[in-house]
């Protein structure tokens, strides 16, 4: 009984905040033209192909920028497990796209990358004849993104693998493991669990991709992610309605990217790969 | 079978000098503690030796051949971590054969070595267990199977009992003294503990500051400090400074103002020099007369009731305090004549600063 009321105002929030909005969109989704409930708007999306492409659009952006920010994340963070030189310094450069947030972000990567960005005109001056278009398409996005989800992925990982005893390595070392005998035996097992969260919420992130595929992609075609189609239905359309299902079905696609990174997990760990937390004993 | 390690090694972090030309000779099936206060460079030491990190200058000769420029993996030493640094993603067998494992031995092979391994260590059966479902003392026999099984040609122990209480500690003493001897091995064992360190070792070094300060038998170190450093790290818990008025041999004579002290010379004392008389609480006994050799007068201050024994503090004539243990019981304010036994005083050049 205590328990309950001290329960209480958290699950007010969450209420509040999170299960009376989505149950709120579910619903609107669930009733267009408020003629009962009826799974229209869901047909609809899925029949037309320029909605439904949209998710394979975003899957095409979000599924590889996960992998290569993870992998390229964990090798950086793997390899500064025990610290190196100028180590704040790095924080500090890779804190900051997180916190100049996605617009600038964009911004600056126009500038750098665009067409007349600073790398367009180095190359000019070392006389590269043909320039690479690297802003307002799919390469776009997937800079914006890496840029934007790295730091969080890298300082996630950084702080998961040094919280790991460095004496298991250690001791793995003197036992007779080399560099990748360490990683493969000892602490792979350790990090998994670590990298399964940050590829999981990379992978929610990048899925709902929206400013960037707007500011730095091509936003009415190769990079009209799913986001973007359901924006233009609540504003350009005013279909909030419509809205909702495309935003319900984006939700249904990123819990579908979270269980399978789960059973991915589950798999290796059934194989004995990766069991346990970080290495806290 | 290793016959002689034979190291010499210095090492810098900045510009602090952690290890000031350490250099040691270990002969095969040796026992070596390295005795020290914390921060004293033990186990930057060890390290070294085990290849986790590079010494700033110097070399490791195993029988002779260098093996400073090999990497850990390679040099088939065996490690034991104070806090055991078991793999806890890994079963207790798996523990055990990893270091045979990562040697490519068959999976078949295997399972007899880690029974046998576990049986060495009394864990026999707990093969499936992982190591947060053992007890401290548990893992740290795990961490000695692992360490063993690789049959490895010097076994490095870093204060791997200091995590343990008290009866563990005892227990797993006896045990690491056991496979040493049982198993023919070459052993370097780090400890704060003299007690430890005295009752496993051939040979202790003690160290101060990166350096050795004296070496020798358990049995030296103990009775024969060479400072005042090593005398305080060994018990000798009373220091009475001392004008040396004669020495002959193994004898000297000290006096202060009120009191003439016969000790033990350790090292050569010239006359007239300024030294340190010390001598342990154990060893003080209650005068048979109130005056004569090595007596001196005080009142009692404190008590403290010790099982076996007393102690007792006594504040001397001259304002210093004596620490004793005595086998019958003092009053507090009683007036007490104590004698310092002079094949239990050792006298010391007073030079050293660690007072
Ligand atoms: N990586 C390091 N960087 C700087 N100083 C260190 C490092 N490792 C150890 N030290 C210093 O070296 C000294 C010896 O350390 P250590 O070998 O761990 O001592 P012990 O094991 O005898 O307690 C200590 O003063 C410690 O602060
Ligand atoms: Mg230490």
């Amino acid at each position: 009984m205590r328990l309950a009321v001290l329960l209480l105002p958290s699950v007010a929030y969450l209420l509040v905040m999170f299960v009376f909005p989505f149950a709120y969109g579910v619903l609107l989704s669930l009733a267009p033209g408020a003629r009962g409930l009826s799974l229209a708007n869901y047909l609809a999306f899925f029949l037309d192909p320029w909605q439904a492409r949209t998710i394979w659009v975003t899957a095409s952006i979000a599924v590889p920028n996960t992998v290569v920010t993870v992998l390229l994340a964990l090798i950086v963070a793997y390899s500064m497990r025990r610290g190196i030189r100028g180590e704040r310094t790095i924080t500090a450069a890779l804190v900051l796209p997180i916190a100049l947030g996605t617009v600038l972000v964009a911004e600056g990567i126009n500038g750098f990358y665009g067409p007349k960005g600073w790398l367009n005109q180095a190359l000019v001056g070392l006389g590269v004849p043909e320039l690479p278009r690297l802003t307002h398409n799919y390469t776009g996005v997937m800079i914006a993104l890496f840029v934007q989800h790295f730091p969080f992925c890298f300082l996630m990982l950084l702080g998961y693998i040094s919280g790991i005893d460095p004496a298991l390595e250690a001791s793995a070392r003197v036992l007779g493991a080399g560099a990748w005998a360490v990683f493969r035996r000892v602490m792979w097992p350790l990090i998994a669990p670590g990298v399964a969260i940050a590829g999981a919420l990379v992978f929610v992130m990048n899925f709902g991709v929206f400013p960037s595929a707007v500011l730095v992609g091509q936003p009415a075609g190769a990079t009209r992610t799913i986001a973007i189609a359901a924006y233009q239905q609540a504003f350009e359309h005013s279909d909030m309605s419509m809205a909702s299902a495309i935003a319900v079905v984006m939700g249904g696609c990123q819990l579908a990217g979270l269980a399978l990174i789960l059973v991915l997990r589950r798999r290796m760990a059934g194989t004995g790969v990766a069991t346990m937390g970080a290495g806290k004993r | 079978m290793v016959t002689s390690l034979a190291f010499r090694l210095t090492k810098r972090f900045g510009a602090k000098i952690v290890l000031d030309d350490l250099a040691l000779e270990v002969r095969g099936r040796e026992f070596v503690t390295f005795l020290g206060p914390s921060g004293c460079g033990k186990s930057t030491a060890l390290n070294l030796l085990a290849g986790l990190l590079p010494p700033t200058a110097g070399e490791i000769r195993l029988d002779g051949v260098r093996i400073d420029g090999l990497p850990p993996e390679r040099r088939g030493f065996g490690m034991v971590f104070q806090n055991y640094a078991l793999f806890p993603h890994l079963t207790v067998g798996a523990n055990v054969a990893f270091g045979l494992a990562v040697r490519g031995l068959a999976k078949a092979e295997l399972a007899p070595r880690v029974r046998r391994m576990l049986e060495l260590v009394r864990l026999a059966g707990l093969e499936d267990r992982y190591p947060g479902q053992l007890s401290g003392g548990q893992q740290q026999r795990v961490a000695i199977a692992r360490a063993l099984a690789v049959e490895p040609r010097l076994l490095l122990l870093d204060e791997p009992l200091s995590n343990l209480d008290a009866k563990l500690r005892l227990e797993m003493r006896g045990e690491i003294k056991r496979l040493h001897a049982e198993l023919g091995l070459t052993s370097i064992y780090v400890t704060h503990d003299q007690t430890e360190a005295l009752s496993l070792s051939d040979r202790i070094v003690v160290l101060r500051d990166g350096r050795v300060v004296q070496a020798g038998p358990p049995a030296e170190i103990h009775d024969r400090p060479r400072t005042l450093f090593v005398a305080d790290f060994m018990g000798y818990r009373n220091a009475f400074p001392v004008t040396v008025s004669s020495a002959e041999g193994d004898t000297v004579v000290g006096h202060a103002r009120d009191v003439t002290l016969r000790g033990l010379g350790v090292v050569a004392l010239a006359p007239g020099t300024a030294a340190v008389a010390v001598v342990r609480p154990e060893d003080v006994e209650v005068a048979p007369e109130p005056a004569g050799a090595n007596v001196v007068r005080g009142t009692v201050r404190f008590t403290e009731y010790l099982g076996r024994e007393h102690g007792v503090e006594v504040v001397l004539g001259t304002g210093q305090t004596l620490m004793a243990r005595l086998p019958r019981p003092v009053t507090v304010g009683s007036a007490l004549a104590l004698r310092l036994p002079p094949e239990r005083v050792v006298i010391l050049p007073a030079e050293d600063g660690a007072r």
